[in-house]
């Protein structure tokens, strides 16, 4: 086992290197650079070109790259160009905001599509699983920025219930009622934005095994539908489910963008919306270095756990 | 990465026989609402030119007008006939979805093919390369890119193709495969067709239901990701309008003259809505029809 995680780690190492050079080069083949955004036209030629020479704008790309490898080896994600903030601090304030907000909602959303989906599963044809399958339809088509208007425009500005941007009012941090009433609005959208798809997989996977030999075997013998679901069916439906977890892992960073920035939540998406606006670029790299470990991470936890998990696959994996 | 092998459940397709009947009038049903509601919204935004409809001039003195008689869908911030600006809006919605799947398609289907018929290294590394993009989260690499290319009509196609063909690419190399053992492949690569031929005379035509059905299946995904974007700001730009940059102006405004985000919204639901199910039906046929 660690053998075989040694192995995924150095697959990984290369997949980092490239997917920060690629977007390095990109960055800097814009046609503008972050001087232009924070210097005004009043500046002289000399005085940007000044700046540019502070930043290292001015040597070649390879080398700013080189640099920028080696901090961030050494832990230092460097500073905002734009804001002069470090950019650790900075993410070390967003990222619990973010995962406060996606961590509930996609468990939420997890909950709801597994019940969901193993009632329509298990009872296709139906009306039941038409409501549901249609639902899931609707939701999938729904852009979630769209359904955050609509809840914004009932919930916010017609039935004045929740506040409509933020995460605590001005002199409330930390009280846990203030806190809930800006929570609800978006964990709301992203639960709808997350269970749909879910509960489309759920679903499929409970029909597909629902028309495997045991289960007509458990019907023979008598067993009753409930039965058959909760023991059996259920159980090697959530298989595939638990190993989702692990994929699930970079949506705790960047699964919320758009939904964050339309509610002023102070987490990742709006840092990283701006910072892209403005050819940020260390900033830019640093999120899209911890999406990508996110990623290659989760994927990792998910074939651990895929193995962890089944019994059958654990006692077959000799090699 | 994690690679999913699918095997054909044969049990699934004798089980389902039992339900196909009361499932296939719902489905057929909705498939045809589907389409209909396509061919109206297709053919309004392809005639839009030759209709009285007048997206451009502002009238300040009926600003944020509800929706009446004279202004079906009401006016904007600017007095402008909002269902017009919609009617353009979704010209701009529809050529981006088109546009980028027939990019994301042929991308796609080239990389497909390629990797299934070549096989070794060839597919070893071009799938690599589909893992590697699909691995990063689309929404960071379409922001990414779309801020280093200038905004705009034809930067988005061009994002949003270049950035969606994997899943297409995955199908296609699958069906690849499997038609590369086939009978009448063999025998056209026995007599000596040329490669690029045999792909594209005996390869191709027997993939295209599979092609047709992630095609239909990408214009959504692009409908849907320009919508984003342009909602950010990111995408289309002013003077040009698509639904996503409608909404984007309708969230300022949204407490006075909540219609202005309600309708481009719906609508993007139901084309998007529309396409998925079409899809789903056309998928449906396709299994069905290589079963009997």
């Amino acid at each position: 086992m660690a053998v075989y995680i040694l192995r995924r780690l150095a697959q990984v190492l290369p997949m980092l290197l490239l997917v920060t050079f690629v977007v390095f080069a990109l960055l800097h083949a814009a046609p503008y650079d972050v001087v232009d955004t924070i210097t005004t036209p009043q500046m002289s030629e000399e005085t940007k070109a000044a700046m540019r020479e502070r930043y290292g704008l001015d040597q070649p790309i390879v080398v700013q790259y080189g640099l920028w490898l080696g901090n961030v080896l050494q832990g230092d994600f460097g500073y905002s160009l734009a804001s002069r903030h470090p950019i650790a601090e900075e993410l070390a304030a967003r990222i619990p905001n973010t995962i406060l907000l996606v961590a509930p909602a996609y468990v939420a959303a997890l909950l709801l599509a597994i019940v969901l989906g193993l009632i329509a599963g298990s009872r296709r044809g139906t009306l039941v699983d038409k409501t549901i399958d249609s639902l899931s339809g609707v939701g999938i088509a729904t852009p979630s920025f769209w359904f955050a208007l609509l809840v914004i425009y009932l919930f916010g500005y017609q039935l004045r219930w929740f506040p409509i941007i933020g995460m605590h009012s001005v002199g409330k941090q930390g009280d846990p009622v203030d806190f809930l009433l800006h929570f609800v609005m978006p964990f709301l959208v992203l639960v709808v934005a997350f269970f749909p798809e879910l509960a489309r997989y759920v679903r499929s996977a409970t029909i597909s095994q629902f028309s495997q030999d045991y289960v007509l075997v458990q019907r023979g013998f008598g067993a009753s539908r409930r039965q058959v679901l909760t023991r059996h069916v259920g159980r090697n439906v959530m298989l595939p489910i638990i190993t989702q977890l692990g994929l699930a892992l970079p949506i705790l960073v960047t699964g919320a963008i758009v939904t964050e920035s339309i509610f002023g939540w102070p987490g990742i998406g709006p840092y990283f919306l701006t910072a892209t606006r403005s050819l940020d670029y260390p900033v830019v790299l640093a999120v899209l270095l911890l999406s990508a470990v996110l990623v290659i991470v989760g994927n990792l936890i998910a074939d651990i756990l895929y193995v962890v998990v089944d019994p059958r696959i654990r006692i077959g994996a000799g090699s | 990465m994690t690679t999913t092998g699918t095997t054909p459940n044969v049990a699934a397709v004798v089980d389902a026989t039992t339900l196909v009947h009361r499932t296939r009038s719902f489905r057929s049903v909705s498939a045809l609402l589907a389409v209909a509601f396509l061919v109206i919204v297709g053919a309004v935004a392809l005639i839009a030119p030759l209709l009285p409809l007048d997206p451009t001039t502002t009238d300040l003195a009926i600003r944020w007008q509800p929706p009446s008689a004279a202004h079906w869908f009401g006016t904007d911030e600017l007095g402008r006939d909002y269902f017009s600006r919609v009617v353009y809006g979704g010209r701009i919605s529809l050529t981006v979805g088109i546009l980028a799947m027939a990019a994301a398609t042929a991308i796609g289907v080239i990389v497909g093919l390629i990797a299934g018929y070549a096989g070794g290294r060839v597919d070893d590394a071009l799938m690599r390369f589909v893992d590697f993009l699909s691995s990063i989260p689309w929404m960071v690499l379409v922001i990414v890119a779309s801020v280093f290319l200038k905004p705009g009509l034809w930067t988005i196609i061009f994002v949003i193709g270049v950035f969606s063909w994997m899943a297409t690419a995955r199908l296609v190399r699958a069906e690849t495969l499997t038609l590369r053992e086939r009978a009448f492949v063999r025998y056209a690569k026995y007599i000596g067709v040329r490669r690029e031929l045999v792909m594209w005379r005996h390869v191709v035509p027997d993939a295209a239901p599979t092609i047709i059905v992630a095609a239909t299946a990408s214009i959504s995904t692009a409908i849907l990701t320009e919508s984003a974007l342009s909602f950010l700001g990111l995408g289309i730009q002013p003077p040009m309008a698509s639904w996503g940059s409608l909404l984007e102006t309708a969230q300022g405004s949204l407490q006075t003259a909540p219609y202005l985000a309600l309708i481009p919204g719906i609508l993007i639901l139901l084309t998007v809505l529309s396409f998925n199910v079409l899809g789903d039906a056309l998928r449906q046929s396709v299994s069905e029809g290589g079963a009997s």
